[in-house]
């Protein structure tokens, strides 16, 4: 039996693993990090456009705050998130971008003077402060009060992801690339490690932790048209559920982003709306004011995306043989501009379209972006279920974003909750409580299951297609499970991929090739694949309302008053065919933030009956109390959750620590 | 619409070569497949395609498939470059695609860049050194000039693709030669106000042949980038502050 030992196993090696790798490494523990590809490859480094974090150093961020980070955050989740959470986000993201800074992330700095930007159409000059010369910038995005992500031109992500890479490389954290964990070693609630598959040789080994990490971002590819990366297949997420213990949260809250380039879908970032772009319909019409009159291109992705839609569909969009699409428009922004802070959009448009964003209009429609939902865990990271396992980042649901994440809050999150987990990660190993004897058995067992599987796929005769498996779920997923969702197309689509999990089961493999095997790499993912399907569109079956980025056209209203809830899934055993589903409540009376109004989208919700008693109370804590750190411990204190080190105020310029 | 300036339908041959070192009976050899052009097609678009119907042992790799990710470097028609912003328009209607030469081959057309460039990293300890680990995080960041930072950006924008290797004489003759690759990382670093190695540290890690004296200024590396990196202007820059060390 191959077993390699280690303290902490990471399973993912983007900007949330690695960060939360370091923070256990620099606590003494050994740490070792497992990768689908080479680790600069992960697809963090996609995240083009930003990272929010409350600096408020420029002119337009001025007034910024954790207060207002946190209640655009809540907002922008249809107060699907956890509040605690955020808090705890809001507070360690400005800590997060500056630690990045000092590790070598080459921020864009404001400059002090004038400033020309484009405003809702229009060219405006703005004057930054001398005293803010040489701090870290900020731009626009969606859903925001203020101007508050921070950005590396149009490669924050890249820039980030090298960065933190180089880092672990400092600290001499090993990574193992072009390996998979296909299954997680575990008995009795507790996790043990990982069953891993070399992708190049074809070998699997046993990797024995005391904790485990699952950072392997989103399932995108479950779709047939997604901005995600290849890789973006959700096996981390997977495995959890495959355990029968751990449970996925909200995983009907799926993000679409507003301009995925048409059609091949790849992501064109929000920084083109957020500099000043446009949309414009097939008319070259500027149609989001007369739908969000508020927000207008700028309200959150998930209100942006149903908006194009609905014009789509009123017949408005611009035709081509590919179907109907949009347009983007950043021809305002110039050309200096757009070889400067969007330069990989450019590119992007050069090679993949043929055009030249900086004179020609970009052809654009909503694509697949983003899973909200993913591992639930508590506030450090670890699943109430299945004690050991840790999960961060885009696979997890902490639950910062509820149904619809802020542009921006994504690179945050990865790194935020990579420093915090990472030390919940590091207490854990030092807790002599969490040392167990672990049975060579069941090491043993988890890696001739494994085997098994494997060998049911290689030579149980099966003669379905693992390519046609997954194209044919991806179009489900696609077709019915998308932006607009209702009870009849959910039932079929639920049915459908009913169908297909039993199809992924009985798939047979055309190659026998020794070592890497993509024919056999895509069969077992298409069975772990169709299984996080069934959760979104069973979730989004049995949620009978309308919540951020979860849309149903027979319930078209936010329902708090039945839903404020977090939908937990849970695979009940090996042969069952569906997901068992059950609800979390949100408790409105500890909330600082109740449920209202986003402040932009419809305003229809039904109330949960105890907003009122809840805000009556929210009125009389704060009343009179002066300090605005004061006024939020009165209302829902969060500090004593965050690890020591990270719990101070954050500095900004003219304000101090205040 | 403007995208796809291919014309649709023609019979494109792909020839891949193909080669397994983990199959003992495996020799190299080229494999044609015939598919069909579609518009807007990419050399992504049709190797998923030749694997998903006509043969699912092919192995190449592809991550982001929108040229920012830098792992599906391979030679197309004789040239390095990235296969998934490759459009089948802007190609003949046979292509022979090979695996990047100088990397380790893993199967077919995938090689093992990832493993090439961790070494290359660890070699010239490619993170700001000095860095306190105890930064206080709480505080106002250092400042920065807001013209240097983009000058930084302007090299980090590297993906790390590997064609500049392949492209390299050198590195076709050095095995340890750190290539375009390393020296604008070198050069990143020495920019960058946070790493606080001197020239003379740079010295003892690009001053030898592996680096900066090893390149003999061919250049086939600033022909293939496809970040248009401005490699020549580092190279010579870096080459002649090392050769000021070494007097």
């Amino acid at each position: 039996m191959d077993v390699i030992y280690t303290d902490v196993l990471v399973i993912g090696g983007g900007l949330a693993g690695l960060r939360a790798g370091i923070g256990a490494r620099r606590r003494g523990h050994d740490v070792l990090v497992l990768s689908l590809v080479p680790e600069k490859r992960s697809h963090s480094a996609a995240a083009q456009g930003g990272m929010q974090a409350s600096l408020g150093n420029a002119f337009k961020g001025e007034g910024d705050d954790e207060d207002v980070h946190f209640r655009d955050t809540v907002r922008g989740s249809d107060w699907g998130a956890d509040q605690e959470v955020v808090r705890m986000f809001v507070n360690t993201a400005p800590k997060a971008i500056r630690e990045l800074a000092a590790w070598g992330v080459p921020w864009n700095r404001v400059e002090r003077g004038p400033r020309d930007v484009i405003i809702n159409g229009e060219r405006v000059t703005l004057e930054e402060k001398d005293a803010a010369h040489g701090l870290i910038d900020a731009r626009d995005f969606g859903g925001t009060k203020k101007w508050r992500t921070c950005y590396v031109a149009d490669g924050t992500g890249h820039s980030m992801l090298y960065t933190m890479s180089d880092q672990a490389l400092a600290e001499s954290i090993p990574v193992h690339d072009r390996v998979e964990a296909i299954s997680l070693i575990h008995a009795d609630g507790v996790c043990h490690g990982a069953i891993v598959r070399d992708l190049v040789t074809g070998k699997l080994r046993a990797y024995v932790a005391r904790a485990t990490c699952i950072a392997t971002g989103g399932f995108g590819r479950i779709y047939r048209i997604s901005t995600n990366a290849v890789i973006n297949q959700g096996t981390g997420a997977a495995i959890a559920l495959e355990t029968g213990v751990a449970e996925l949260g909200n995983m009907e809250a799926v993000q679409f982003h507003p301009t995925g380039i048409f059609p091949a879908g790849i992501l064109v970032t929000e920084g083109c709306r957020g500099d000043g772009g446009l949309l414009l319909d097939g008319n070259e019409h500027r149609f989001m004011p007369d739908y969000e009159p508020e927000k207008k291109e700028l309200a959150s992705r998930d209100v942006v995306s149903r908006r194009m839609e609905e014009h789509i569909a009123a017949g408005h969009g611009a035709s081509t043989r590919f179907g109907e699409h949009l347009w983007l428009d950043i021809r305002l922004l110039g050309r200096e501009h757009i070889e400067t802070k969007l330069r990989e959009v450019k590119e992007i448009c050069q090679y993949f379209l043929g055009v030249d964003p900086a004179e020609e209009l970009v052809p654009v429609r909503p694509a697949q972006h983003y899973s909200m939902g993913g591992i639930r865990t508590d506030h450090r990271g670890e699943s109430p279920q299945l004690k050991g396992l840790f999960s961060v980042g885009e696979a997890a649901c902490w639950d910062m974003h509820g149904f619809n994440r802020l542009g921006g809050n994504s690179v945050a999150e990865t790194v935020v909750a990579g420093m915090l987990v990472g030390e919940f990660i590091a207490d854990f190993c030092d807790d002599r409580n969490t040392h167990t004897n672990l049975s060579s058995a069941v090491v043993a067992d988890a890696l001739s299951n494994a085997e098994q599987r494997l060998k049911d796929i290689a030579a149980g005769g099966g003669t379905e297609n693992a390519f046609a498996v997954i194209a044919d779920m991806q179009n489900i997923m696609t077709g019915k499970v998308g932006i607009f969702r209702d009870g009849e197309e959910l039932e079929a689509a639920v049915a459908a991929l009913e169908d297909i999990h039993r199809r992924s089961l009985a798939i047979g493999l055309s190659s026998q090739a020794r070592g890497a095997n993509p024919e056999l790499d895509a069969a077992y993912r298409a069975q772990m694949m169709s299984k996080l399907a069934l959760c979104v569109a069973a979730g989004a079956l049995q949620r009978t309302e309308s919540r951020g980025a979860h849309f149903r056209r027979d319930y078209p209203r936010r329902n708090d008053r039945d839903w404020l809830s977090r939908t937990l899934a849970r695979w009940p055993g090996r042969d069952a065919e569906r997901p068992e589903l059950r609800y979390e409540a949100l408790d409105v009376k500890r909330m600082e933030l109740p449920p209202g109004w986003r402040g932009y989208g419809e305003r229809n919700h039904i109330e949960h009956p105890d907003v009122d008693e809840r805000e009556t109370a929210v009125e009389q804590l704060a009343a009179g109390i002066e300090d605005r750190h004061e006024r939020q411990a009165s209302l829902m204190p969060y500090e004593n959750l965050l690890p020591e080190r990270y719990r101070g105020p954050n500095e900004r310029l003219d304000r101090g620590y205040s | 619409m403007t995208d796809a300036k291919g014309d649709d339908g023609r019979l494109l041959r792909v020839h891949v070569m193909r080669y397994n070192p983990q199959d003992a009976n495996s020799t190299p050899h080229l494999e044609t497949f015939e598919i069909r052009e579609a518009a807007g097609m990419t050399l992504y678009v049709a190797l998923t395609e030749i694997r998903e119907t006509l043969d699912a042992s092919v192995n190449f790799d592809f991550v982001c498939r929108a040229g920012i990710c830098g792992s599906c470097g391979m030679m197309i028609n004789g040239q390095p470059g990235l296969a998934c912003r490759t459009l089948t328009a802007s190609l003949p209607k046979d292509i022979t695609l090979l695996p990047l030469p100088v990397f380790e081959l893993i199967s077919d057309l995938s090689v093992n860049t990832g493993k090439w460039m961790r070494g290359m990293a660890e070699r010239l300890e490619t993170w700001a050194h000095g860095v306190d680990k105890d930064v206080d995080v709480d505080k106002l960041e250092e400042r920065m000039e807001p013209e240097l930072a983009q000058e930084i950006y302007e090299l980090e924008r590297c993906i790390e693709c590997g064609c500049c290797v392949a492209a390299c004489g050198t590195a076709h003759m050095r095995e340890d030669f750190v290539g375009a690759v390393g020296m604008n990382k070198m050069a990143r670093f020495r920019l960058d106000p946070r790493d606080d190695r001197s020239d003379a540290d740079l010295y003892e890690l690009v001053g030898n042949d592996e680096g900066v004296f090893g390149c003999l200024t061919l250049l086939g590396c600033v022909d293939v980038c496809p970040k248009d990196l401005p490699l020549a202007g580092q190279i010579a820059f870096l080459r002649r502050r090392m050769l000021k060390e070494a007097l």
